[in-house]
This record gives C-alpha cells, structure tokens and sequence, in this order.
C-alpha cells in the first residue's frame, strides 16, 4: 500500500486520545489538515493579513492576488471555464442556499417541481423545502435502492415539463454511493430543467469537470477536502450567474450605491458581499495543490484498497451488516450491528482512541428508508492505513462483546 | 431502612467507580446498569416523554407521590440508559426541594464527563435538567396546594 509517509504531513495525526494512538476515520465530516494548509493560514495572519480588494497599499494587494489566486486554483480544480464563475461562499450549505435564494426566488413559481434524492444531506433538502413553501411548488425525490443506488428508471418517470430543478449529491456521505451524475443531468436537460450538484463528499474524491459534468451549479466545502472551514465554493454557469439576483446586500458585491438606487458589481462579487474568509480563502489553494501534488489518482487507489479492506473484515463480524453496497462506491462504509444502537458503539471506540461517526449523518430521510436509526461510518482519507482498519476492527470485536 | 439522602448516595458511586482501574470497567458496570433498568412502560414512550436528540432516544418519566418524586427512563442505547439508571438511583425518591438543591458532582467524580454528558439535547446535564424541571413543577403544585 502506497502514501504511507504523506501521514507526518499532518501534525495532527501523531497525537494520542485517551491514552492511544488516534485512529481518525471521520474523514467524511472533516478531513485533517496538512502542515502546509496550517502554515498558510499562519502565513497569511504573521505577513500579509489585509483586506482585499479595496486596499491600494502592499499588503492589500499581496492579499488580494493570493485570494484570487484561490479562485483560479478553483476553476482549475473543477475544471470551470472561467473564474467569474467560482463564488467563494461559507460552504456547501451557504452554496445550496444561495442557488435555493437566488435562482430558486427568481425561477420558481406555483406548481413547479424540485427533484432531490432520498440520500440528501440536509443541506441539500432543507433549502429546497423553504423554497417550495415559499413559492407553492412541489419536491420529489428520488427513490433509493435497497443497495444504495438510485433508481434512474424512478428518476425520468418523474421528470417532467414541471421539473425545474434537480438537486443531487454527487457521493452520499451516509453510504458512500457515487451516483451516476452525467445520466442524472442529461435527462433532466431534455426536459429543460437546471442542476444542481452536492459535491461536499465528491470534490476529495473524484475528479471534477463542470463542463464535461455539464451541470449548472456544483457545490463543495473546503473543510472536506484538507482545506480550512469556513470557506466554500459554488460554481455556477455564467449565463445563470449573470442573470440571477443578488444574495446579500452591502461590501464587495456593488458598483455604485446611491440613497435611490445601486448598481452591482461584476460576476463574481456580485455574490460575495462584506469581508470574505480571506486567510481561509488562501489556504484552499494550498490544500488544492496538496491533493493535485499527492495526485487524486492515486488517492483514489489507495482509498479504494482501504475500502476493500475495510470491507472483507467488516463483514466477517457476525450481525454486522453493511448500509449501502453500491456498484461504485467512494471511500467510507456504514454498518449497524444487530441489536446494539450505533452510540454505544462510538462511545467505545472512542475510549481506544479512534475517531467514526455515528448517528444519521444528516441524512434522518435516508435513514428512515433503511429502517434504523442510524449507521457507525468509517470514511477515509489519503493518509489512513490498513493497519488503522486493523485497529477498528479489533475495536469492533471487543465493543460488540462489552455490548452484547 | 432509613432513606439515604443524594449527596449520600453520589458518595457512595464516587467511591464505587474509584474501585475500577480501567474505563472497559467502568463501561462495563455502566452497561450492566443500563440493562438491569426497570423498563418503562410502553404507555410512557411517548412524544410527550422523549427528549429528543441527535444520536439516541430518551424517554423519560416522573411519578409523584407521598412528597416524593420518582424517575423512570428508557432509552435505545444502553450505555445513554446505564447513565440514566445511576441518575434515576441519585434523585428518584426524594422530595422536590432535595431534587432542585442536588449538585450532581459525581458526574465529573466518577470521569463521565465526557461528550455524552454534554450533547446539547440528551446529555446527561440536559437529562439532569429535564429531572429538575419535574421536581420544580411537583415544588409548584405543592406550593399552590397549600395555599
Ligand atoms: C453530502 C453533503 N452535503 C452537504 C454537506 C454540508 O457541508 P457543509 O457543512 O460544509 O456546508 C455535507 C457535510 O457533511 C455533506 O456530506
């Protein structure tokens, strides 16, 4: 196995929790951050922290060029085609919201309808509910499979003239499904309606072209992939960009405000109003030459092994049942044990100091289609080793039997 | 036998965990305490009772009678009901007014004081507190009873 040193790249993988080495395998939440990104940030606060864009001396200009650096960083990651198109935001959540208040005000009206999944985040849910009570419209969702997948005959039988949206995540973070997103946009297309993209779990993972994509709107959040919180970006086609109204009012985002009327600013600050996340905002291109250095390539091998490991000896634990057994899968698994409630079983793995997430992962829909009430996830990342899974599953055999 | 009063019984639940010299121990006794809890009811699992939070379901009741407040709870987790049980043993069977004045001390005695104790909406504090709020309505009831 491959990219065993890229581990002393992140500081805080050397440290114990209670007494032992940490096993961190809550990757999917938020992923650890290399020296580089923290160094970034310490950079950008001990030599040049200024506001951007307004300023005429030195540090303004020093920080205005890294933070548009990160923009252009941006566009490359995602394969956009031009940088007017990449809107720094909070995060995939204040990327969905901002489609949901913007487009979505604009766009839809009475009787409309909005397609999401039965495994959405709720971020991807909750925005799009909003907007139909608003506007009197109507949310359909796709059915999931008892595999994990999506039903893509369901999803054209309710594609209509109506569809005006389509909202989707790209990799569920319940499952791990990659979701076959190219088929998913086409169709809706054909019957004139936009998409969006939850790519929160999918911009680690998988390479990412919006143009070949051909989606609308892509959205993903700097925290999941080795970057800091706080900063996010929604990608948006030009034409939509250009022709949707403002989010936020004040800051950046105008040309010219006078008592009686304002004019806004060009694509992209049209949509990034007050003081962005400037440090943040730097530090993202600094975990996205990281992932593109380590190459996705071979992230993506070595978290496929990691999966694959994960689950033969997963499944050699008698009860334990997988959640999501999709064709394509991305690097994290779920599981319930028979009988035993998924929070105890993070409460003593966290006692031999390893790190899963537990509970419904924000996706209570998807889980109430499976029946439980909630999943143990572990979900990897670059620098996680067979031996941590090792770890895990001796984990598992003891918690089971202190349970049971 | 004579009814032994909260600080005397978080005493002796300080003392006990003193006893175990690992946290396997620890769980383990607080496991066990969590599947010996009377059940409660299914009447009881109710809406009304559940305190609701992110991970797992805490339904929890209180029963009033003789001046004395008495607790019962259940829950789909066993260690969250193995934390409840030694509460139920801390506060059931006391008067209001000894139930509001308890200082739980021997949460952080005993080193529960962990993430589960704190989780915003089925911690063991928000437990704790749904338990005083009881005790406060019975205290008011009383109150205007005589009066
Ligand atoms: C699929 C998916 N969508 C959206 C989000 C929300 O991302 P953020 O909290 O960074 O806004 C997450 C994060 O867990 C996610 O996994």
């Amino acid at each position: 196995m491959v990219l065993t040193d890229i581990r002393q790249q992140f500081p805080i993988l050397s440290r114990m929790v209670k007494g032992k080495p940490l096993v961190y395998f809550d990757n999917a939440a938020t992923s650890q951050k290399p020296q580089q990104v923290i160094d970034a940030l310490t950079h950008y606060y001990s030599f040049y922290n200024a506001n951007i864009h307004r300023g005429i001396h030195t540090l303004a200009e020093e920080a205005t060029m890294a933070y548009e650096a990160t923009r252009e960083a941006v566009r490359d990651f995602v394969g956009a085609d031009a940088t007017e198109e990449i809107i720094f935001t909070k995060g995939t959540t204040e990327a969905i919201n901002l489609v949901a208040y913007t487009w979505g005000r604009q766009n839809i009206t009475a009787g409309d309808e909005i397609i999401i999944s039965g495994m959405e985040h709720h971020s991807n849910i909750v925005p799009w509910q909003i907007l139909c009570e608003e506007k009197k419209a109507f949310l359909k969702v796709i059915p999931v499979t008892d595999e994990g997948e999506l039903s893509i005959e369901a999803y054209k039988e309710l594609l209509g003239s109506k569809t005006k949206l389509v909202a989707v995540v790209h990799v569920s973070n319940s499952l791990g499904t990659i979701n076959h997103v190219n088929e998913i946009i086409t169709a809706a297309h054909l019957v004139g309606a936009k998409v969006l993209i939850d790519g929160a779990q999918s911009a680690v993972h998988l390479d990412i072209d919006v143009q070949k994509m051909d989606c609308d709107f892509f959205a993903f959040s700097g925290h999941k992939v080795y970057g800091p919180t706080g900063v996010g970006v929604l990608y948006g086609k030009r034409e939509l960009l250009e022709d949707m109204p403002v989010f936020q009012g004040g800051g950046e985002m105008i040309k010219d405000v006078t008592f009686e009327q304002t004019t806004y600013n060009d694509l992209p600050y049209k949509y990034e109003a007050g003081t962005p996340n400037i440090a943040d905002t730097i530090a993202l291109k600094t975990a996205l030459d990281f992932i593109t250095a380590v190459g996705k390539d071979k992230i993506r091998v070595h978290e496929a092994n990691l999966l694959a490991y994960a689950t033969a000896h997963l499944k050699t634990i008698p009860d334990l049942s997988i959640i999501g057994e999709a064709k394509d899968k991305a690097g994290l698994v779920s599981f319930v044990v028979k009988g035993i409630h998924p929070q105890d079983i993070g409460v003593l793995l966290d006692n031999m100091g390893i790190a899963v997430r537990t509970g419904h992962h924000c996706t209570q829909p998807l889980m109430k289609r499976f029946g439980i009430p909630g999943t143990v996830r572990a979900s990897f990342a670059m620098y996680n080793q067979p031996e941590e899974i090792d770890v895990l599953i001796t984990g598992l055999h003891k918690t089971i039997k202190m349970l049971t | 036998m004579e009814q032994r009063s909260i600080p005397e019984i978080e005493r002796e639940i300080v003392e006990d965990f003193a006893l175990f010299d690992s946290w396997e121990d620890k769980y383990e006794y607080i496991i066990d305490l969590g599947k010996k809890l009377a059940e409660l009811a299914d009447q009881y699992k109710i809406e009304e009772n559940k305190i609701k939070g992110c991970q797992s379901t805490v339904w929890l009741k209180a029963f009033y009678n003789d001046g004395k407040v008495h607790f019962k709870a259940d829950s789909d987790a066993v260690i969250v009901k193995g934390l409840i049980s030694m509460l139920i043993k801390v506060l059931s069977g006391h008067t209001p007014e000894e139930i509001l004045n308890a200082r739980m001390d021997f949460i952080g005695e005993i080193g529960m004081m962990t993430h589960l104790a704190q989780t915003r909406s089925n911690g063991l504090l928000a437990m704790i507190k749904q338990m005083k709020n009881y005790a406060l309505a019975y205290k008011i009831m009383q109150g205007t009873k005589n009066e």
